[in-house]
């Protein structure tokens, strides 16, 4: 009903190559999310499966179907953009509509559709307006309602709570979140923010260069980051890498240990250091320290720890929490 | 970015413009270099034959020629000169606050839609008539002697002419181009302590660049094949003789299609050396 | 403008701006104040502006003379015909370029518009010949495709520029949401392009309403559009000024309404779109 596979996808825009032979399965259902710094290719994947852009080699199957040379229209798939790319000369109405009225629905269909999916969008008090009247979160809405009346095998989003402010990000997220339960459809969305990626996926699909560094659940993706940037592309704040005499001492070339998993002390611990910066939030306190031999170590504490610039404290690691990484950043299992 | 189907598609949607444009490029302007070789007086014999270089040689050699390259750059240069400098004056202008700014905008651009052979009409007979035109009246007023516009100062004439006609163009793409300009730069120019002068040069007419240029090529289009602002007025006659204008008599009034082939080719290659030199021009300061 | 002007300073602007306007504006005024006159008015030493006997009577004449509806339903067609036509043509070609744009996209552009400044009377024998061999001479559909030929790389490039305005994004979510090529330019992109289109429509229109020289020189009796009405005019009638102007009003009338009505419009497409 809606499984994505693509094996030995590459493509170049002219010499360049921006994705390198790849190969990925998406089952149906699933809310996979890809994440990577900006210009790692994850936007052109997504475009990809689109259909926007051709593949330069390799294959894509939408539900076992090889999909590859098909045109966007005929692949069963919506998409919300970036801008959410709304008609901007048509009704919130007919905007939703326009999906059912190119694939030349039934009216009365239409008008069954359209207002189910303004209802659970809260888009019927607009329903007649222009987009060019509606705020940033009624906006998204419109292309997220725009995107559900096709009842397509898979949605594609990209990037698409990055033109909303924090707090109104944090609410499509959920909206977002709860709509994948509601429909249970495939869903592929597409972000730089490893927030958005580790609470709302079900797979998350971290890419580097075109190159796909690690695919894991997010806690997988935590807990047992494959390599160096994985490592420090997810969590945040991120985890503490520390090369030298230190990780010598752990037969690695790297070892890495997250804010959290760090015990502060103000009397006695496995390493000392100076307090850089303090941050105290109420419910954690951030603190910022700078030891000699480790360098700038990061250590989060639940609640509030009452310490401040110049003091002298003494950081404990959880020994089991320890990721080592090798000379070529692999981690070492 | 897109794919193969919408490369394709795009291919086949501008095919019929790229086509018929080739076409109309192509078909009369090989015609035109085949009559060039020949000896073709359509009311005297028609086609008589191959005649290699010869009509090339007359044309260029006629007494005519050089002076109507001359008449040719006079007017489009003249015109150019007096549209982009007023036009810019009248940009700052109208762009000043004022009362009923709708009213005049109105005014100055109705001579656009003139229609060329009227405005000619109009200026020749009721304007530039020596005996009977409101110039002569003014002049006599003032207690000078009327002048006879179209013999005595036959280009000046044209170019009047021909520039009131294009002023209303350049004035309001140059008034586009300094709306657009961001008062608060003007203003931390002034800050910093440059006078009118200097904030008018190393400000509003760099910004104005891209607009002046948009001004030159769409005029000098326009203004390289003038023809009915003479055809109307003097006849070519008094100096006034364009390359476009000689080619036409050689053409139409002494029948001579050979020779005024050969011209036409000429005004073909005048046309691309401006061109080329234009559109060197043009690409760089379009793409900002 | 930020900042607050004096009244006087306001005032002296408004003074010297009409000032100029109304220099600019006078050879079209005098022109209909002359078109009311006797033809003794008209010439009288030292000339009256206003304080004369308003007449109809020139503009009867000059109907009577020449058919005038007949060369304006002349110009209406065929400034028209090849308009409309051009844009037809150039909405998919603008279309391609602004959106599928290849490295060779500005190339074809500035070929298109070099095409503009082939001289004319470079191929008018040929053009002339053409028509004679399709029976075109002297016909509003030969006039049409010349016009339209001559205009369209403008019509080109104007609506390239205004397309080029549209984001991409909504295009491809068109696509996405099952629009064909014809669905995504006749839904989306034509009616987002709207202001763009009538601008473009409207100066090429007033172009090919003033085009003077096929138009005089590929028509004879029975296609003769007001360009060619007006040339009848200029010798030598031309000293009767009083019809001359009246023939003159009538031949600018039309179009000078027209955009005055449409002057938002036209100023944008005046632009080609090229400044903003």
């Amino acid at each position: 009903m809606g499984s994505i596979t693509l094996s030995k996808v590459t493509k170049s825009f002219g010499e360049a190559q921006v994705i390198p032979p790849l190969d990925l399965e998406i089952n149906d259902g699933e809310f996979v999310v890809f994440v990577g710094p900006s210009g790692c290719g994850k936007s052109t994947l997504l475009r990809l499966i689109a259909g926007l852009e051709d593949v330069s080699s390799g294959e894509i199957s939408i539900d076992g179907v090889d999909a590859t040379s098909l045109a966007p229209a005929k692949r069963k798939l919506a998409m919300v953009f970036q801008s959410y790319a709304l008609y901007p000369h048509m009704s919130v109405k007919k905007n939703i509509a326009f999906p059912l009225k190119m694939a030349g629905m039934d009216p009365a269909e239409q008008e069954k559709r359209i207002a189910n999916a303004a209802k659970v969008l809260n888009l019927t008090d607009y329903i007649d307006r222009r987009p060019g009247q509606l705020s940033g979160g009624q906006r998204q809405r419109v292309a997220i309602g725009r995107a559900i009346v096709r009842e397509p095998e898979a949605f594609l989003f990209d990037e698409p709570l990055s033109n909303l402010d924090a707090a109104l990000r944090v609410n499509m997220r959920a909206e977002i979140s709860e709509l994948h339960q509601q429909l249970a459809t495939t869903m592929i969305y597409v972000t730089h923010d490893q927030v958005e990626a580790m609470t709302m996926a079900d797979k998350i699909v971290v890419l580097r260069a075109g190159h796909i560094e690690q695919v894991g659940s997010p806690l997988e993706l935590y807990e047992r980051p494959r390599n160096l940037f994985v490592a420090g592309f997810i969590g945040s704040p991120k985890m503490n890498l520390i090369s030298g005499a230190e990780a010598a001492k752990h037969d690695a070339a790297t070892i890495g240990i997250r804010p959290e998993h760090i015990t502060l002390s103000k009397e006695s611990g496995t390493w000392a250091g100076k307090v850089g910066l303090a941050e105290h939030l109420g419910s954690d306190t951030f603190s910022r320290i700078h030891s000699d031999e480790l360098g700038e170590i990061t250590v989060r504490t639940i609640g509030d720890f009452a310490i401040k610039h110049g003091d002298t404290v003494y950081m404990t690691p959880d020994m089991s929490k320890l990721h080592r990484f090798d000379a070529d950043g692999l981690a070492i299992r | 970015m897109a794919t193969q189907h919408s490369r394709s598609a795009a291919r086949l949607m501008m095919a019929p413009a790229v086509i018929l444009l080739l076409g109309w490029m192509l078909v009369p302007l090989s015609m035109t270099v085949l009559f060039s070789f020949k000896k073709y007086l359509p009311m005297r014999g028609g086609d008589l034959g191959w005649v290699g270089f010869d009509n090339y040689v007359r044309f260029v050699s006629s007494s005519a020629f050089w002076p109507s390259v001359q008449a040719t750059l006079l007017i489009v240069g003249g015109v150019l000169l007096i549209t982009v400098v007023l036009g810019v004056v009248l940009a700052l202008l109208l762009d000043q606050p004022m009362w009923g700014q709708g009213i005049v905008r109105i005014l100055v651009i109705a001579p656009f839609f003139v229609m060329p052979t009227v405005s000619a009409l109009v200026w020749k007979n009721m304007f530039m008539d020596p005996v009977n035109g409101l110039l002569a009246h003014v002049w006599k007023f003032f207690g000078a002697a009327p002048v006879e516009w179209l013999s005595q100062a036959s280009m000046q004439s044209i170019i009047l002419i021909v520039s009131w006609q294009w002023l209303p163009f350049a004035t309001l793409i140059l008034l586009t181009a300094v709306q657009s300009l961001d008062s608060e730069q003007l203003e931390a120019a002034e800050m910093d302590g440059a006078p009118v002068f200097k904030r008018f040069w190393y400000i509003i007419l760099p910004h104005l660049a891209r607009a002046i240029t948009v001004v030159v090529l769409i005029q000098t289009i326009f203004l390289l094949s003038i023809f009915a602002e003479i055809f109307v007025t003097t006849q070519g006659s008094f100096g006034t003789k364009t390359l476009t204008y000689l080619i036409f008599q050689r053409v139409l009034e002494s029948q001579n299609v050979g020779l005024g082939s050969a011209g036409g080719v000429y005004a073909i290659i005048l046309a691309n050396i401006v061109a080329i030199f234009l559109m060197r021009i043009v690409g760089k300061n379009l793409d900002a | 403008m930020a900042r607050a002007v004096t009244n006087q300073r306001k005032t002296i602007n408004t003074i010297l701006a009409w000032a100029v306007g109304l220099l600019i504006f006078f050879p079209i005024l005098w022109t209909i104040l002359t078109s009311f006159k006797t033809e003794a008015q008209a010439i009288s030493d030292p000339p009256v502006f206003l304080f004369f006997d308003w007449t109809l009577e020139n503009y009867a004449v000059v109907q009577e003379r020449s058919n005038y509806m007949r060369f304006l339903w002349n110009s209406v067609l065929i400034a028209g015909g090849s308009t409309l036509l051009g844009v037809i043509i150039a909405v998919p070609a603008a279309w391609s370029m602004a959106f599928v744009p290849s490295k060779r996209t500005k190339d074809i552009l500035l070929w298109m518009l070099s095409t503009k400044m082939l001289p004319a009377v470079g191929v008018l024998y040929p053009i002339y010949l053409i028509f004679i061999k399709f029976g075109i001479l002297d016909s509003r559909i030969g006039l049409i495709i010349v016009l339209m030929l001559i205009n369209l790389p403008i019509i080109i490039w104007m609506l390239y520029t205004y397309f080029k305005e549209i984001p991409g994004e909504i295009l491809e979510a068109a696509r996405m949401d099952g629009a064909t090529l014809k669905e995504e330019i006749l839904y989306v992109l034509t009616p987002m392009a709207i202001p763009g289109i009538a601008s473009t429509i409207l100066l090429n229109f007033i172009l090919a309403w003033n085009e003077a020289f096929w138009t005089l020189n590929l028509t004879a009796a029975k296609a003769a559009p007001l360009t060619a009405f007006i040339a009848s005019y200029s010798s030598p009638e031309g000293l009767f000024y009083a019809k001359l102007s009246a023939a003159s009003t009538m031949a600018i009338a039309p179009i000078l309404i027209l955009g005055w009505f449409s002057q938002k419009q036209l100023v944008r497409g005046l632009t080609f779109g090229a400044v903003k």
